[in-house]
Formats: structure tokens, C-alpha cells, sequence
């Protein structure tokens, strides 16, 4: 398999499937392992890198889940491949940038793919559509069990996996869920919603990675504690958190049909209307109107689109996606024009 | 008043700085305070929280400890915010563990562990029955009690095949 088969292709984690996929797009685990005694990334060697690399690849090679894997070099990417796997959440902005000695392994239904010499040797990242931490962590899991059949990872019984940073120690987990607030952010609860998120020891980022603001009304919630609380304890505290904050989401959209029923449906159709007629669309705008459109499908106001497909233009309207699909690099101004001419193709537009 | 900075526009911003507890009022022009904020902004990462966290009072002499495996010193950690391998928890044991505490709140592991380490553990423990069984066969012969002896000698056997 090649970076291109993806192009076309749905990834598990936005298919729109699991409990709750109108609210919850998407849950993840990400697991941070190391060798034992062998330098950290940010202090190997180049030799010391690859020798890194090469172990872990013949690894994965003797393991039968990786048998249908695409390993990828990262030094050997050009620009706007690893953008599209950044865009594809495949892979972090900081792997890209350092890419010597650095390797990339992502399962065809893109359930799995695993960082090797990024931060730490290893980050194993799951996930799964909708919310589905359960399933995302016994995959999570059982990879990891498997690695280490074969890989001395670093661990010590008092503190746990041994990370590169001490923010990661111990169970060196973070599960994150993916969640789609847009009538949270609406009738201005959002704020209140994020602070008590994060009184309790979760963060909340952005959907287009670390440090980006909530585009989309999209928020990703992950726990921040990794040392004195076991994975399945983590994994219930943030099921019981989203499902309260689904809870609010649920009755804040009530609120607004209720109160202002016909005033939101016009934005929802208005939405609906640029993005099926627009021909020149920025990325921002894109989002925004998609994030309308995708309440709209919620509440049975649209009905003839699916979340599958709204799921999908989130992903295939980035910069480093149109490009792949084009088949070139493009302006900024070319983008926006093909960007408007896929969302119009994709929802049956003029 | 002046821009303290470049003394030629008007100060408009004026920023109290409080470093180590002691207090410094600039007052800077626009420009000035855009340049000082942004050299704030890049100063402040993960690392400078780290450090802080793991810096303590001022007047702790700073002993060089150095890990062993690595090389790396426990003052580049606290610039980077980056441990160099595994053994650096070794290495600056007494300086994590309290780092660890305040970050997690808590300084002990619980959740799984490694399967080498597992079975590591396992075969240990089954060794560790083992001996004691044959103590307590040799035990059981010396002082006669063959029906007890021949008990444990079938559980040994049936250990060692196991194994």
C-alpha cells in the first residue's frame, strides 16, 4: 500500500459509526513507549536513529497485526505528503519538521499508526469513531502487548513507563475524544464547560492539532494526569466527563430550537446554500459552514446528507488534501477554487 | 513620559514584571511593549514550566548530577524539559520524584506493565516456589514423613514441567 491509496479513502476514526457520532467524532489512545537505556530521540545520534528505526521495523515485522502496515521514512516524504498526514492526524507537526531517522507505520483502516523516534521511540495512537474508548484501547493494548514480547521497553514499578518528558510518565497514556460543540459555543457556555474541563486535570485543543483554536466548534478533551491512576480508571473519568458534556451540548441544541427554532434553521440552510453554490471558499469559512451543516444533519433539519460525508470534507478540504487530489501544488487562490468545486461536487451542488 | 526603551514615543504601556519576587515597572511605547511581549511570549514553554516546577527556593546549592548512561546534566533537563534515556530517572531520582508528585499528584504507577517484565516476573516467582518446595521436600525427609515427601516431590515434577 502507498500514501495515495488513502486519498479516497474514509478513515475508520470518520466514518460517522460508534455511540454517540453526532456529537463524538472520534476517540483516541495514545501510548508512549521507550528502549530501555538507549538515548531519547532528542538526544540519539543519527546512527543511533536509524539503529533505533531498524530494530523496531524487523520488530513489527515478526508481529501478524502489522503485516498490512505502510512504513514510512519520514526523511524520505516530500512537503506535501507529510502535510497530508499531519491533515490526517497521522502523524504530529513536530515529526515532521525533525525527520531524520524518524518512521511512520499506518494500519490501512488507519486504526493504528505508529510514531517511531519522535519524541519518544515509540507512539502507538489508536482510534476509532465515535465514542468508542473501550474498543480503541484493547486494540491500543494488545498492540503494545505484542511489542513488548520482543522490545525491552523502559519501565520501572514505581513510576511506570519512562518518558522523554515527565508529563508522560507512567502509564504514559492520553485518551482523547473529539467532540462537535457547535450549540455549546452558540449560547456562550462554552467557556464554562472548558474551565470546569479543565479544574478536572483535561485539556482541550483544537481539531487541527496542538495549539489551534477550536475551528469547527470542534474540541478535543484529554486527560493530563498519567501517573497514579491505572489506564481503565483514566478511560472511565473521560467516558463519564463526555458523556456529561454531550449531555450539555444535547440541552443547549434543544434551547436553541425551542427558543429561536427558525432563526437557526435559516443559518443552517444558509450554510448549506454557500457551501453547495459557493466557488471560491477559504478554508475558515469552510469549516465554519461545514460545522452548521453538520448540526443541521444532527437535528434532522438537512436530510438529504449523510455525517459520513460532512466527516469526510472536514478532512479532504485542507490544503495538503486538495493538492493530493489535484494531483499538483497549488496556490493559495487555486486551492480556494478547488476547495469550493470539491464541496459542491461531494453535496450534489450547481 | 518617555519610552524607557527607544525615549522617543510616548509610553503608553506600562508592565510590571515580577521575577523571583522582585518587582520591575517598565514603561514602553507601542512598538517597544509588542517587542517585549513577544520575547515574553517565545520565553515561555513547557520547559520554563517544568523548570519552575522543579527549581525550588533560590538558595539551593544546585549540586551538578549528571546521568551516567546519557550524559546529560539535570540543569539541560530543566532548560529542555527532556529527560536524554530511561536511566535518567535513575540518575536524578530524588529531583523527579518530587517533580513527578507535583505534576501528577501522585508518585506511584498503577496500570499494567510490560509483557517481558511480566513473565520476568512470573518465572522468577515460579523459581522462587520452586527452592521452597525443595527445602520443604528435604525438610519432609529428614524428618520422615514420606507421604508428605512424595506430595511435594509430585508437585516439584509437575512444576519443573511446567516450566
Amino acid at each position: 500500500m502507498q500514501i495515495n491509496d488513502f486519498i479516497n479513502h474514509t478513515g475508520e476514526w470518520f466514518k460517522g459509526k460508534g455511540e454517540h457520532p453526532d456529537i463524538v467524532m472520534s476517540s483516541r489512545i495514545r501510548l508512549a513507549r521507550n528502549l530501555s537505556l538507549r538515548a531519547f530521540p532528542s538526544r540519539a545520534a543519527k546512527k543511533e536513529l536509524s539503529a533505533i528505526l531498524d530494530l523496531v521495523k524487523e520488530t513489527m515485522d515478526k508481529i501478524p497485526y502489522f503485516k498490512n502496515t505502510l512504513f514510512l521514512k519520514v526523511n524520505e516524504l516530500d512537503n506535501v505528503d507529510k502535510q497530508f498526514l499531519i491533515e490526517r492526524h497521522l502523524m504530529s507537526h513536530d515529526h515532521a519538521e525533525n525527520p531524520e531517522g524518524r518512521g511512520l507505520v499506518v494500519s490501512p483502516e488507519e486504526v493504528l499508526s505508529v510514531m517511531i523516534n519522535e519524541e519518544d521511540h515509540l507512539r502507538i495512537q489508536v482510534m476509532q469513531s465515535g465514542l468508542n474508548l473501550d474498543e480503541t484501547w484493547k486494540i491500543a493494548n494488545s498492540i503494545d502487548d505484542e511489542l513488548s514480547k520482543y522490545l525491552e521497553f523502559a519501565f520501572s514499578s514505581q513510576w511506570g513507563y519512562l518518558t522523554a518528558c515527565p508529563t508522560n510518565t507512567g502509564t504514559a497514556m492520553r485518551g482523547s475524544v473529539m467532540v462537535h460543540l457547535p450549540a455549546l459555543v452558540m449560547t456562550k457556555q462554552i467557556n464554562k464547560v472548558l474551565t470546569a474541563v479543565s479544574k478536572l486535570n483535561f485539556a482541550a485543543r483544537g481539531f487541527y492539532g496542538e495549539g489551534t483554536q477550536a475551528a469547527g466548534n470542534f474540541y478535543q478533551i484529554s486527560n493530563q494526569v498519567s501517573l497514579g491512576h491505572s489506564e481503565l480508571d483514566v478511560i472511565q473519568n473521560i467516558k463519564g466527563l463526555i458523556l456529561q458534556i454531550i449531555e450539555q451540548e444535547e440541552q443547549a441544541r434543544q434551547a436553541l430550537l425551542v427558543q429561536n427554532k427558525i432563526m437557526l434553521e435559516d443559518k443552517i440552510f444558509r450554510s448549506y446554500g454557500v457551501l453547495r453554490n459557493a466557488h471560491v471558499m477559504s478554508s475558515q469559512e469552510t469549516i465554519e459552514l461545514l460545522s452548521m451543516l453538520r448540526l443541521g444533519i444532527d437535528l434532522h433539519v438537512v436530510k438529504d446528507v449523510d455525517i459520513k460525508s460532512v466527516n469526510e470534507l472536514f478532512i479532504m478540504i485542507q490544503p495538503a488534501h486538495l493538492q493530493k487530489i489535484e494531483g499538483k501544488k497549488l496556490s493559495s487562490t487555486e486551492r480556494d477554487k478547488k476547495r469550493a468545486a470539491l464541496i459542491r461536487e461531494k453535496l450534489g451542488g450547481s | 513620559m518617555h519610552c524607557e526603551s527607544c525615549d522617543k514615543n510616548e509610553a503608553t504601556v506600562h508592565l510590571t514584571e515580577i521575577v523571583n519576587g522582585v518587582v520591575h515597572e517598565f514603561h514602553l511605547c507601542d512598538n517597544c511593549a509588542k517587542v517585549k511581549s513577544s520575547e515574553v511570549e517565545q520565553n515561555f514553554g513547557l520547559a520554563d514550566l517544568l523548570a519552575g516546577l522543579s527549581a525550588g527556593p533560590k538558595t539551593q546549592t544546585t549540586i551538578a548530577t549528571i546521568c551516567k548512561n546519557c550524559g546529560i546534566a539535570f540543569e539541560e533537563f530543566r532548560k529542555t524539559g527532556r529527560l536524554g534515556c530511561s536511566e535518567c530517572y535513575q540518575s536524578f531520582k530524588i529531583e523527579l520524584a518530587s517533580l513527578l508528585k507535583r505534576i501528577h499528584g501522585s508518585a506511584q504507577h498503577f496500570g499494567k506493565k510490560p509483557v517481558l517484565s511480566q513473565e520476568q516476573a512470573l518465572a522468577s516467582s515460579g523459581q522462587k516456589e520452586l527452592m521452597q518446595l525443595k527445602n520443604e521436600l528435604k525438610e519432609a525427609i529428614d524428618q520422615e514423613q514420606f507421604e508428605k515427601a512424595a506430595h511435594l516431590r509430585d508437585k516439584i515434577k509437575s512444576l519443573e514441567k511446567g516450566a
